[in-house]
């Protein structure tokens, strides 16, 4: 990065940590903080959606619609959520490429798990093992916004469920004496006025998305946790320009250091939307509010 | 072999006892249910102590932070901060290499190195702090007319304490305290993910559930095993909190006592 830092065994002291801290490795393990924001930034609404879908469907007047979606609300509660992260990496890889496979190669005799294999043809694979490396890296963190949304996506879904029943029922009452069709009355009444009742569930859940980052570390993302791991470890002078003893304590804590700023940042922003939403509505907090201003 | 023989042969493979070497190939039904099974007996383990020593600690936390004193109140606070506000993945990491560092001080610290001890402490200290919020939480909520009441039959100090504001208070904290045990039972399955090693492959459940997992390159089988013990898990965990809320509120009228409701809260 520096010019002084072509020899870096001349460097001593804060020389030697600027340039150490600047190397190609640490520029990686910088990115991989914009990897975790990524992943935020996308789960987040991709969650939300699945969460709306599934708390729609569970208070559809169709019946299997209603199965369905209730027992998506239900499956995530019981089990430890990282059994479903482990296993929906799996479940998800094999699922496309099964599908693929019953696509692309109708004509294939064998079947397709083989003992302790599962085997599909070569042109169902994904990625295909001719693609680039970036194609298997955006792959992977593909599937891993999809587990992680499939799983937020249920508690989003419980979450939103509850909301929509908490909107008052005479707001609907109204709607229907006003001749708005059930579907209307959904959009317009209900769907705007929800989110008030939805928001403490829902930051409650940004936060525990934000805690749950680390886990792409399990899914074979290359993270923050990889790179910690990695560049923590102790380093001899034969394999490193900057040998170390085991630093990896001291970025584990700065890791610890980056999520609760993050969530401190998360709790203020969230306040102020919270402060927002309840203005002039009929709840203590929009009581207060205009109280407060009388 | 029959189901039994595994049984005998794997029932206590998560704590070195019974056969040294894990199935390698040709795996059934009844090895992975034994297997991932046995591994239970972490997962209770690191369950029951943590929920154990939390509970005490988590109840200094809450007064600690109702206290009057601003030195006591901010250390609580920050104590709370500190455990909620990061992953518990990242605590389990970072007590796993602190541990480390201190061995080579002092061999004192050996056994914090390993699982049992080191991630028990972690799990320990993140459920003082979950639970310590509740029982704040319970602490405000108890009703001014019963400390009026205390007050007027002059009880003061710990006789107040003792008598009305920590039953009023586990009692009110009692449901959220009943989640906070069910997800500090799931969370237990983070360990052997977190650095600290599985030593001679002594995992737990999910340990064993990844192994086969891995090994058949079939998810299907053994996660829902897993699933089916962390739901028998729960229920017990239901069952027991629910008894014990039983007696908590059994002076109250039926239509008065709290209800159990079970809400998610996934990771920590």
């Amino acid at each position: 990065m520096f010019a002084s830092c072509a020899d870096p065994e001349t460097l001593t002291g804060l020389n030697w940590l600027a340039c150490y801290l600047t190397n190609g490795k640490h520029l990686l393990f910088y990115q991989s903080f914009g990897t975790v924001m990524l992943l935020l930034v996308i789960t987040a609404p991709v969650a939300l959606a699945f969460g709306f879908l599934g708390a729609s469907a569970a208070r559809s007047h169709v019946a299997p619609f209603r199965w369905l979606g209730k027992s998506y609300t239900s499956i995530v509660r019981g089990v430890p959520d990282i059994a479903f992260f482990l296993f929906f990496v799996i479940a998800l890889d094999q699922a496309f490429e099964w599908l693929r496979h019953q696509v692309k190669c109708p004509d294939w005799g064998q079947p397709i798990r083989q003992g302790s294999d599962f085997v599909v043809c070569d042109a169902a694979k994904l990625p295909l093992s001719s693609s680039p490396q970036w194609v298997h890296e955006t792959y992977g963190f593909a599937l891993a916004v999809l587990t992680f949304a499939i799983v937020f996506g249920a508690f989003a879904a419980n979450v939103l469920f509850g909301a929509m029943r908490s909107v008052p029922h005479a707001q609907m009452e109204t709607a229907e004496a006003y001749g708005f069709s059930s579907r209307q009355a959904f959009w317009r009444i209900l769907v705007p006025q929800m989110w008030l009742y939805a928001l403490p569930g829902l930051s409650n859940l940004w936060m525990i998305l934000i805690k749950a980052t680390p886990l792409l570390f399990l899914l074979g993302v290359e993270d923050i946790v990889y790179w910690a791991r990695e560049l923590g470890g102790s380093k001899t002078a034969r394999f490193s320009d900057y040998p170390h003893g085991d630093w990896r304590m001291w970025y584990f804590g700065a890791l610890l250091v980056f999520y609760l700023l993050l969530t401190k940042v998360s709790e203020v922003a969230l306040d102020r939307l919270m402060t927002r939403l309840s203005h002039g509505q009929a709840t203590s907090g929009g009581e207060a509010q205009r109280k407060a201003a009388a | 072999m029959s189901c039994w023989e595994t049984i005998a042969d794997y029932g206590l493979r998560s704590l070195g006892i019974g056969e040294r070497l894990l199935p390698r190939s040709d795996f059934t039904l009844c090895q992975q249910f034994t297997l991932i099974g046995s591994g239970m007996l972490w997962n209770i383990y690191f369950g029951v102590l943590a929920l154990a020593f939390g509970f005490f600690l988590s109840i200094a936390v809450a007064l600690g932070k109702a206290a009057h004193n601003p030195l006591l109140r901010k250390a609580a606070e920050w104590f709370i901060f500190l455990f909620r506000g990061s992953p518990l993945f990242i605590q389990f990491f970072f007590a796993y290499f602190a541990f480390l560092s201190l061995k080579s001080v002092h061999p004192v610290f050996d056994p914090f190195t390993s699982a049992w001890l080191g991630a028990l402490i972690v799990l320990f200290l993140n459920t003082s702090a979950y639970a310590g919020e509740i029982f704040f939480g319970a602490l405000k909520a108890i009703p001014k007319g019963d400390l009026e009441a205390a007050d007027a039959y002059g009880l003061m100090g710990w006789k107040r304490f003792r008598r009305i504001t920590f039953p009023t208070m586990l009692r009110l904290a009692w449901p959220a305290y009943t989640n906070e045990a069910i997800f500090l039972f799931h969370a237990t399955a983070l360990v052997f993910f977190s650095g600290f090693p599985a030593w001679q492959q002594r995992g737990d459940a999910l340990y064993y559930a990844s192994y086969f997992a891995d090994k058949t390159f079939n998810p299907f089988v053994p996660y829902p095993i897993l699933a089916f013990y962390f739901i028998l898990l729960t229920l017990c965990v239901i069952g027991v909190f629910g008894a014990i809320n039983r007696r908590l509120t059994r002076h109250l009228p039926q239509d008065r006592r709290p209800k159990m409701r079970l809400r998610p809260m996934l990771v920590r």
